[in-house]
């Protein structure tokens, strides 16, 4: 059976994609954002697992406009990088796994998630910028990716306990799989930030800090944050972390924390990375 | 009724924040799809040949065309915009986010740069304007 290995959350900030696009990761302003990433790509070379499934949303680049689907689960066999307005990142194809993505699309959507399912999508950098932190450059992503965007974008997006609700119907999801295949789940944005308005450039560490530390036993208060306290607290954008809380749910009652990382700035954005292992 | 942990309403009470609800989605559905437009490397150019004549494509209200001529990103959320629809535009202008993002502040590209260098905007003072803390 298909078995949830690990759970990554990591910030997904385009400028981190722009600056690994041009090679500046060893600059003075962006070295230490990408040294917090090292650990991980390590462990990603001796995990090598075969299918993530990326909680991450779109940037009003494939949707949000004619549709505004609160949760959409990729079905395709394939997703192109989309051009966000500066042509499209120098990035591999992603390629999908329509078979797992159908599992998960019927038994969601029979435990009562009302899913939206594409058929065929462009992902940005919501979804690539994490693939290349965990990653690097590559030829070929080493993985499948199944995306999952979540509408953060138009109020009210959904509450962190139907995101805490919905990664717990993966788990069980992908434990019904037959095929012995090794899963990740990632949850991607965060951490505090806000891009509009005269308060734009919000930072809150305390936040944050105390959001990481949470994470691993102390998720019952996570649950009840209400989108008006991420709104408050992290920024209008830091309402992102609630897709953090997906793949939380994921992993089980009990997680071991195996790596973290924290910093300020990127770009506009506070960066928070952390890696767990569900524990039986 | 069914009960509600706050009312709606609180949601105006963030300093210098505009939620994007449906509402502003509707109002702004246009405005949007000329910064999806510009998705195409073609259309980009287009719309740098005549800013003017490619917005007319458009049906943007005639304040919302202004906005975008002027580049005006406080005018343009309060018009009904959404950042990651307007970062099209300032992406196709050759801005980094930041750019876009702290021409919002009042402050100059240097001063907002320096200020998230520091550590960003404290929280400090910038939860509720009610509650002035």
């Amino acid at each position: 059976m298909a078995r949830i290995t690990a759970g990554i959350a990591t910030s997904h900030v385009p400028a981190i994609g722009a600056a690994f696009d041009m090679d500046r990761t060893q600059d003075p302003y962006w070295k230490p954002v990408f040294d917090g990433y090292e650990w991980v790509k390590e462990f990603q070379r001796k995990e090598d697992p075969d299918v993530v499934i990326l909680c991450y949303n779109d940037h009003a680049s494939a949707m949000m406009l004619d549709v505004v689907p609160t949760f959409a689960l990729g079905c395709a066999e394939e997703f192109a990088p989309a051009d966000e307005g500066w042509g499209a990142r120098p990035v591999p194809m992603v390629m999908g796994d329509p078979v797992l993505a159908g599992h998960l699309a019927e038994q969601l959507v029979i435990d009562e998630f009302d899913l939206t399912l594409m058929n065929h999508m462009d992902v940005d950098h919501g979804l690539t910028v994490p693939l290349s932190l965990m990653f690097g450059k590559v030829s070929q992503w080493p993985v499948r990716v199944i995306p999952l965007a979540v509408n953060v974008t138009q109020f009210p997006t959904p509450s962190a306990e139907r995101c805490w609700q919905l990664g717990a119907a993966i788990a069980d999801a992908v434990q019904s799989f037959p095929a012995g295949l090794n899963v990740q789940i990632w949850g991607t944005g965060g951490m505090s930030h806000q891009l509009q308005g005269p308060r734009a450039g919000l930072i809150n560490p305390e936040f944050d800090n105390a959001f990481l530390d949470k994470l691993s036993n102390r998720t019952d208060e996570l649950r009840k944050i209400t989108r008006l306290e991420f709104l408050r607290e992290s920024g209008s954008e830091g309402i992102e972390l609630i897709m953090w809380l997906i793949m939380r749910a994921a992993l089980g009652a009990k997680v071991e924390e195996l790596n973290r990382f924290y910093h300020v700035p990127a770009s506009n954005t506070a960066v928070g990375h952390i890696v767990l292992r569900p524990v039986s | 009724m069914r009960t509600r942990l706050y009312s709606l309403e609180e949601l105006d009470d963030i300093p210098g924040t505009t939620v994007f609800n449906a509402m502003r989605s509707r109002q702004a559905y246009h405005l949007h799809k000329f910064c999806m437009s510009l998705m195409e490397a073609a259309n980009r150019d287009e719309f740098r040949k005549d800013e003017r004549a490619y917005l007319d494509r458009f049906r943007m209200s005639e304040e919302q065309k202004l906005a975008v001529l002027s580049r005006d990103f406080n005018q343009l959320i309060e018009l009904g915009g959404n950042i990651y629809f307007l970062v099209k535009l300032s992406n196709t202008d050759g801005w980094s986010a930041q750019k876009a993002v702290g021409s919002m502040t009042g402050m100059t590209p240097d001063e907002y740069a320096a200020m998230m260098r520091a550590g960003g905007r404290s929280i400090k003072g910038n939860r509720s304007i009610r509650g002035k803390n």
